[in-house]
């Protein structure tokens, strides 16, 4: 999943760090650090930062090639996790 | 005119994006938005999709992202023809075509040129080829720096110490390694924030290990006999040894290619006027080509139609997106690029970040928070008005000042706040280093000159 956050507009309020640690992380008190690729099995817990960033300053892309990285295990949980409220 | 040649332009005109980077694909993403389904072709001379440049000095720099995955999110399928890895090496603007590196010839009934910047390399070519030498400012620059950290040298000396030399000297002592940085000018950061954030940002550097020496130059540098950087020699006397190098002397504009097609560009920039359409030599405006990124040098309304040209990633974004907008519009329906100049920086895990224009500062004054504890809020004056502002450690506060900047009010700042420090009882002078003695790395560039204020209302003279 390719990611960029506006740091411009960010605010540094820290809740993608808390909702995707692994992809998103404080670096001092108030600069973000993220991974701009970050792993598609991240997918919900980066879709649930992008919702929660309180300036909208995350883009978030989920290429054709993470869905093909996904497919496998989706067609498990998929369905489930979709009616869940995945966007 | 509204002969219907627009609407003609949008279901079957032409469209060409030169740099295929930050300002060109979010160009592009916006004119398809705008529903223009002619075709558009993408000419880049770096054979990569597009990538973001700042993970480059940070996250890149510290471990935690690889180089060759910084590819920028897509707002949107944008339909191009890419045709990536090769250079454009012409413009014929009467004939509408840009002549590229392999012979090809590409037409467009409506240009729009996002070339950007390159870094500026270290003046004795020889020198700069040594192995061990860097500069950083393409994805190949960042992973190559990335390996010759990752490989322990027993020290890396940055030359310049403007936002990209001192993120890369943070970013070296956070990976452990020793490191020097020589800067000309008095402090870090003295062209971008001037004198009294530079010593600051100096007070940054040396508490977190960093071998800051200023006002010096690097006079010449030192090889081994295998052709491997090994130590340089500064105006000083001095000599560093390091057995990595990395140049950090700023930018300089991609235009050469367009010498002699008559297009108003040059080492500063391409001129364009406030709707982001290029000035021939002549300083007419052309109609069919338009500008946008760190390239573009463009009027602002709010800083007196000064000229600026910004190396901002956020100029990139909000500029592509105007040009794209005006290259598809009538033009009584075409907007002015009146995006309010920002950035942000992150060093020694300290976040700066900026909105207005320093430099055009003659005074400072610390609103709130102390320059001794790192974190404040400090505005600079022109003329008895708020230009800009700068945040350490305080962003939340950026937001409200950039509106008072846009807004035109007045400096000194006559609100009180609760939390300012005796740092800023009263202004003091911004202490910006002489225009006409270069620093490293200032990031805009102020010429021209014509009052006037953001909201285009006509206020007589006092
Ligand atoms: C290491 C680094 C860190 C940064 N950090 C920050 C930051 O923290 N905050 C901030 O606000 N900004 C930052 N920036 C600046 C930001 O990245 C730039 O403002 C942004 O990339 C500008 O985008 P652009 O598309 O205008 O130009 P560029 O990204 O420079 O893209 C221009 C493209 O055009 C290509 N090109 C040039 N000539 C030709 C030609 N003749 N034919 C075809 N293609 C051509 C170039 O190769 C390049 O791919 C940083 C930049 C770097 C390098
Ligand atoms: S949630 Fe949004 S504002 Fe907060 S740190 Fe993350 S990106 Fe920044």
């Amino acid at each position: 999943m390719r990611l960029v956050v506006d740091l411009n507009r960010c605010q540094g309020y820290a809740q993608c760090a808390f909702l995707a640690p692994d992809v998103f992380a404080m670096h001092g008190d108030e600069s973000l650090l993220y991974n701009p690729n970050a792993d598609p099995e991240q997918r919900e817990d980066v879709l649930r930062a992008v919702a929660a960033c309180p300036v909208q300053a995350i883009l978030l892309e989920i290429t054709d090639e993470d869905m093909a990285k996904m497919a496998a295990p989706q067609a498990v949980a998929g369905a489930g996790s979709a009616s869940g409220g995945a966007r | 005119m509204r002969d219907g040649s627009l609407e003609h332009l949008k279901r079957e005109g032409r469209i060409v994006v030169v740099g295929a980077s930050l300002a060109g694909l979010r160009a592009a993403e916006t004119m398809r938005e705008k529903g223009f389904a002619g075709s558009l072709t993408m000419i880049g001379d770096e054979p990569y999709e597009p990538y973001d440049r700042p993970p480059l000095s940070k996250q890149v720099l510290l471990g935690n992202a690889v180089a060759d995955h910084t590819a920028l999110p897509r707002r949107r399928a944008i339909d191009a023809d890419w045709r990536l890895g090769v250079p454009a090496t012409g413009l014929d603007m009467a004939a509408r075509r840009v002549r590229l590196g392999n012979g090809d010839e590409v037409e467009y009934d409506r240009l729009l040129i996002a070339t950007g910047v390159r870094a500026r390399p270290w003046p004795n070519a020889e020198e700069g080829a040594l192995q061990g030498v860097f500069v950083l400012r393409t994805r190949d620059d960042g992973e190559g720096l990335q390996r010759a950290l990752a490989a322990g040298p027993r020290r890396v000396l940055v030359i310049g110490a403007g936002f990209t030399g001192s993120e890369i000297a943070s970013a070296c002592r956070e990976r452990g390694l020793d490191v020097t940085v020589a800067e000309r000018g008095e402090a870090p950061l003295v062209g971008a924030l001037g004198g009294v954030i530079g010593e600051v940002a100096a007070g940054m550097h040396r508490e977190n290990g960093v071998d800051l020496r200023t006002g010096v130059m690097v006079t010449s540098l030192e090889s081994d006999p295998s052709g491997r950087v090994r130590a340089a020699h500064l105006s000083d006397g001095s000599t560093v040894e390091a057995e990595v190098v990395v140049v950090s002397l700023g930018a300089q504009r991609n235009t050469e290619w367009l010498a002699g097609s008559g297009l108003g560009a040059g080492p500063r920039g391409i001129a364009c006027d406030a709707g982001c359409r290029a000035f021939d030599v002549r300083g007419i405006v052309t109609d069919d080509i338009y500008v946008a990124g760190d390239v573009a040098r463009s009027p602002h309304a709010l800083f007196g139609y000064q000229f600026l040209s910004l190396e901002h990633w956020g100029n990139a974004v909000a500029q592509a997106d105007t040009a794209a907008h005006n290259m598809l519009s009538e033009s009584t329906d075409r907007r002015p690029h009146l995006w309010v100049p920002a950035f942000w920086s992150s060093q020694f895990g300290v976040n700066i970040k900026s909105v207005g224009v320093p430099p055009m500062g003659t005074e400072i004054m610390i609103t709130q928070g102390s320059l001794a504890e790192r974190r404040f809020a400090a505005v600079y004056g022109y003329q008895g008005r708020m230009i800009a502002a700068v945040t350490f450690d305080n962003c939340r506060w950026l937001p409200f000042y950039e509106q008072q900047i846009e807004s035109t009010a007045p400096f000194p700042p006559p609100f009180s706040t609760v939390d300012r420090r005796s740092d800023g009882i009263k202004p003091l002078p911004a202490d910006f280093p002489d225009p006409s003695v270069p620093t490293h790395g200032p990031t805009i560039t102020l010429s021209g000159y014509s009052p006037a204020d953001r909201k285009m209302t006509f206020t007589p003279g006092r």
